[in-house]
């Protein structure tokens, strides 16, 4: 049985987006629409941390560190539009390693009849689709004028 | 000199009650000299679009009546609408081009400003492409102008950045129309108001807004049958004291509110099933998400007391036929779309949508608004097209003959905030306005005032006077105004209108629509065949080109022409071989424009503006049902603190319209309203010690103004100051509103939000006055000189 190292990775994996949601938001303060969201985002991480308790309580939890080494390798202090750029793919990198841990979550728990644990992989991996999706529209968006006229 | 009435001190004139039927006409005329003769046009002073013809004398416009065969006014016009025509005589109308040299603006020949104009756009596009242009465009000019215009920007110079500055009034209305009915357009029409049993206005102080309107529902409201009316506004309004029930809500808590109606209506058990579950996708959805929204939390939240609450409630969910409506409180306030997208929630869990006496309106805010968004030229793409949809853009490509990825299609057009982002960081190097005034308009003007001002942005702009944008710009065009040239707009009811040339425009000035076509011609914009890419020379044929554009779209103009729109009443679209006369309302078969194929946008999410990519939209493919979307409450970005214990909002004043280029050089609408003022409960007032007409600061985090207290008739807490007074006409104290707004946009419409910042109030020690003089800042400089200038003019 594995859900504890499972679980492990997914709560250290959302406490890293959060703080790396409230660096860029920091970082790139300026941009009024990043701000605001980052901020709004890191609540919902924050939100499944704290919540993905009540699952450690019945599964336990393996530490694990694979989180921050990610995110040291993609947040970093970056300034301008380029910056901006970078930064923001580095969270959707992030989401995308928290959203595939519910995916294997939910698989287990529903091998396991554990209609608990398939709730709260459902809807927390609802919204860190969500932030995947702003992510993606917003580096989108972003793109071709970074690219393609911005200096840095 | 003939004036049937005083608008000025009577503003929406004599009642003339009706039961429901036709709603009575009233011919409302003024004049200064008889006129020769009349000519048909419509009025530009707010969404209403009323009727009108303008008289002239020996070439100038001396007066105007309204007309009496119009659907929309029956006569009637409204105190900006009878006088804000003399603008156009105005002695300080701009007649000559201006070019910056050695930094002040100078006369020039057209020839030279547009062969500068073109000179510096080819330059640029060759060094950083044509991302690197914007377009800043207008809800005041014409159809045939911003189709002109779009066509230009997406095909000729091919830039991603084109907006209008329906940005900050009406794009949240043209989104929540299109999240929940899959296009643009408005569903009702204003003959539902006549037979209505009740109104809901959110957010709308229509009494001040659209004073002909308001002039037909107090008809009704003066009739035996008159029609229940609920407004929510934190401010006591004219609109407020008719109102049966007036809820007042903490600012930036509308989502709050509505959901709360929402939940009302269903446990109440006062929703049409059957048309929910014909004519909708979501319901499950939406009632979960507003479960929690029991009148005791609406309290919690809002503040709004649960009594009220209930007896508008009530109102809402037992009325036999409903029209809501919604306007700035809610498109430029906290969760804008997401609060007008509940509004179209209300509408449709009762099925009052698409019948008689029934519908919404997301109402616009500007006379062309609705012919910006059709045409393109706020950034969407022509008639209601998604810019998500390869079948759509390769149709707009075989229109213009061009090929599609010649479009920009990569990503849906930057709004205005974002341009000016790019500007302040230099990746926008050049900015063509018309007929808007941003440093004015836009929140935080002292950033705005610094980026116009960048020696790396090129700034354009037509405009028919000097205002505080083109006392900024590097080239200024004269512009013809409204009766000094001929095309057509659409009200907030899709009545389609012709405004024919009365009088020629003054010295050199000319139409947006020339000063386009002119650039085009000299860009040598082309097609795919090597032909000019813009085809017509006169506004009629621009018009027909519309048409063909326009053909098999929500919004149809294909039964419409110049000779069928002159001589009698405005024409509702669509109009077809279907509907030669128009029709009244849309979606009366409960189908809605949603289907894949056909929608205008692929939705989004409410809380973030994330785009559905298409498979999944495609996935879910509502294929014409209505879309209800829900959305939780969320608080403000900024709130009232220690340091700025207050709430201000921004608005407007029955007398003025926008940055008061026209109404502040009409005489009368001028001496009416000849400054702003800052509204404040006696409470405040009381414990700050302040006296009416007292002159105070207020301060926010961006900025501070000056102005005299206007005490009563708003929540403790709150001030409100309108918006329209700058800084042309001479004033030299900080009074712009927006000097205090924060930049701070809706994540779906990109609206602004100016109607909350946090701000405190002081009182004014004389000697530590602030005005624009004696700021340390080059902006400054260039204002003055511009005062000067005006001053001279005016003989102030």
């Amino acid at each position: 049985m594995q859900v504890a190292n499972y679980l492990g990775l997914v709560r250290r994996a959302e406490e890293e987006l959060a703080e790396a949601f409230e660096r860029v938001g920091k970082q790139h303060a300026i941009e009024i629409d990043v701000l605001h969201m980052c901020k709004l985002f890191r609540s919902w991480s924050l939100d499944h941390a704290e919540n993905l308790k009540l699952l450690i309580d019945k599964y336990g939890e393996e530490k694990d560190d694979e989180p921050k080494d990610l995110s040291s390798a993609v947040i970093e202090t970056r300034m301008g539009a380029l910056g901006l750029l970078r930064n923001l793919q580095g969270l959707l990198l992030m989401a995308s390693e928290v959203e595939t841990c519910y995916i294997i979550l939910n698989q287990a728990a529903q091998a396991l009849r554990d209609k608990e644990l398939e709730l709260s992989c459902r809807q927390f991996g609802t919204k860190t689709h969500r932030q995947k999706s702003w992510l993606l529209t917003k580096i989108k968006h972003a793109a071709s004028q970074t690219l393609v006229v911005a200096e840095s | 000199m003939k004036q049937t009435r005083n608008s000025i001190e009577n503003i929406w004139g004599e009642r003339t009650p009706h039961i429901r039927g036709e709603w009575p006409s009233r011919i409302d005329e003024y004049y200064l000299e008889k006129p020769d003769k009349w000519v048909q046009s419509a009025c530009l002073l707010c969404s209403n679009g009323c009727g009108i013809d303008i008289g002239v004398k020996d070439g100038r416009i001396v007066g105007v009546r309204g007309r009496e065969v119009d659907r929309v006014n029956h006569g009637r016009l409204g105190p900006k609408g009878l006088h804000g025509w003399m603008a156009n005589n105005s002695e300080d109308r701009l007649t000559t081009p201006l070019v910056r040299q050695n930094g002040e603006l100078r006369p020039t020949t057209w020839d030279a400003a547009m062969n500068l104009i073109v000179n510096k756009t080819k330059d640029i596009i060759e060094k950083y492409t044509s991302n690197a242009i914007g377009i800043y465009n207008s809800g005041q000019l014409f159809l045939e102008e911003y189709y002109t215009l779009a066509v230009i920007a997406r095909a000729g110079l091919r830039t991603p950045h084109v907006d209008g500055n329906t940005r900050l009034c009406t794009s949240t209305s043209s989104w929540a129309l299109k999240l929940s009915f899959g296009t643009d357009g408005q569903p009702a029409s204003y003959t539902d108001i006549d037979i209505t049993d009740a109104m809901f206005l959110v957010g709308h102080n229509m009494a001040s807004t659209q004073t002909v309107l308001w002039s037909r529902v107090l008809d009704r409201l003066h009739s035996a049958n008159k029609p229940k009316l609920v407004v929510v506004d934190p401010r006591a309004t004219y609109t407020s004291e008719y109102a049966h029930v007036h809820l007042m809500p903490k600012v930036g808590t509308n989502v709050a509110v509505l959901n709360g109606i929402l939940n009302y209506v269903i446990t109440k058990g006062q929703i049409d099933t059957e048309f929910i579950s014909r004519c909708t996708i979501g319901f499950n959805e939406l009632e979960r998400a507003v479960a929690k929204w029991k009148p005791d939390l609406v309290e919690k939240v809002t503040g709004i007391p649960q009594n009220d609450f209930i007896e508008a409630a009530e109102i809402i969910a037992n009325a036999p036929t409903l029209i809501s409506t919604a306007l700035q409180g809610v498109f430029q306030s906290m969760q804008a779309t997401a609060a007008a997208v509940q509004i179209n929630n209300v509408q449709l869990i009762r099925g009052m949508i698409g019948k008689p006496g029934c519908g919404v309106f997301q109402m616009n805010g500007q006379p062309t608004a609705q012919n910006t968004r059709e045409c393109g030229a706020n950034g969407e793409m022509p008639a209601f097209r998604n810019w998500h949809n390869k079948e759509h853009m390769k149709e707009l490509a075989a229109i213009w003959n061009v090929e599609p990825d010649v479009i920009p299609q990569w990503q849906p057009s930057t709004h205005i905030m974002q341009q000016f982002r790019y500007a302040e960081q230099g990746s926008l190097k050049m900015m063509w306005i018309s007929a808007t005034n941003p440093a004015v308009s836009l929140p935080e003007l002292s950033r705005i005032r610094k980026i116009l001002q960048k020696e790396d942005f090129f700034v354009v702009v037509n405009d028919a006077f000097m205002t505080e944008t083109t006392a900024l710009a590097d080239v200024v065009l004269p512009a013809a105004l409204w009766g000094e040239k001929t095309g057509c707009y659409t009200n907030a009811d899709r009545t389609v209108h012709i405004s024919h040339k009365a009088v020629d425009p003054p010295g050199e000035a000319r139409s947006d629509f020339d000063i386009w076509i002119d650039y085009a011609n000299r860009m040598g914009f082309h097609d795919k065949d090597g032909l000019p890419l813009i085809k017509w020379k006169t506004p009629e044929e621009a018009f027909e080109a519309w048409k063909i554009c326009s053909k098999g779209r929500p919004c149809d103009y294909s039964g419409l022409s110049y000779q069928k729109l002159t001589g009698g009443s405005g024409i509702q679209w669509p109009c077809n071989e279907q509907y030669p006369e128009g029709k009244a309302q849309l979606y009366t078969d409960g189908v809605f424009n949603t289907d894949f194929s056909f929608c205008e946008g692929y939705t989004c999410d409410l809380e973030t503006g994330a785009e559905m990519p298409p498979f999944e939209y495609k996935a879910l493919n509502p294929a014409g049902k209505a879309i209800l979307l829900p959305c939780d409450y969320q608080p403000p970005h900024e709130e009232p603190d220690e340091k700025y214990p207050l709430w201000l909002t921004t608005g407007r004043v029955v007398y003025h319209f926008h940055t008061r280029t026209k109404t502040g050089r009409a005489e009368a609408l001028q001496k009416a309203a000849p400054d702003m003022y800052i509204q404040i409960s006696e409470t405040d007032a009381k414990d700050l010690n302040i006296a009416d007409g007292e002159i105070i600061k207020v301060e926010s985090r961006s900025g501070s103004v000056e102005g005299p207290a206007r005490i009563g008739g708003i929540a403790p807490g709150l001030i409100f100051i309108p918006f329209h007074y700058g800084y042309w006409d001479g004033e030299e104290r900080f009074r712009a509103a927006n000097e205090l707004t924060k930049t701070s946009w809706d994540p779906v419409s990109k609206q602004p939000h100016y109607k909350h910042a946090a701000v405190r109030i002081e009182k004014v020690d004389s000697g530590a006055k602030k005005t624009l003089s004696d700021t340390k800042d080059e902006v400054v400089d260039v204002m003055k000189g511009m005062f000067e200038n005006v001053k001279q003019k005016l003989k102030i």
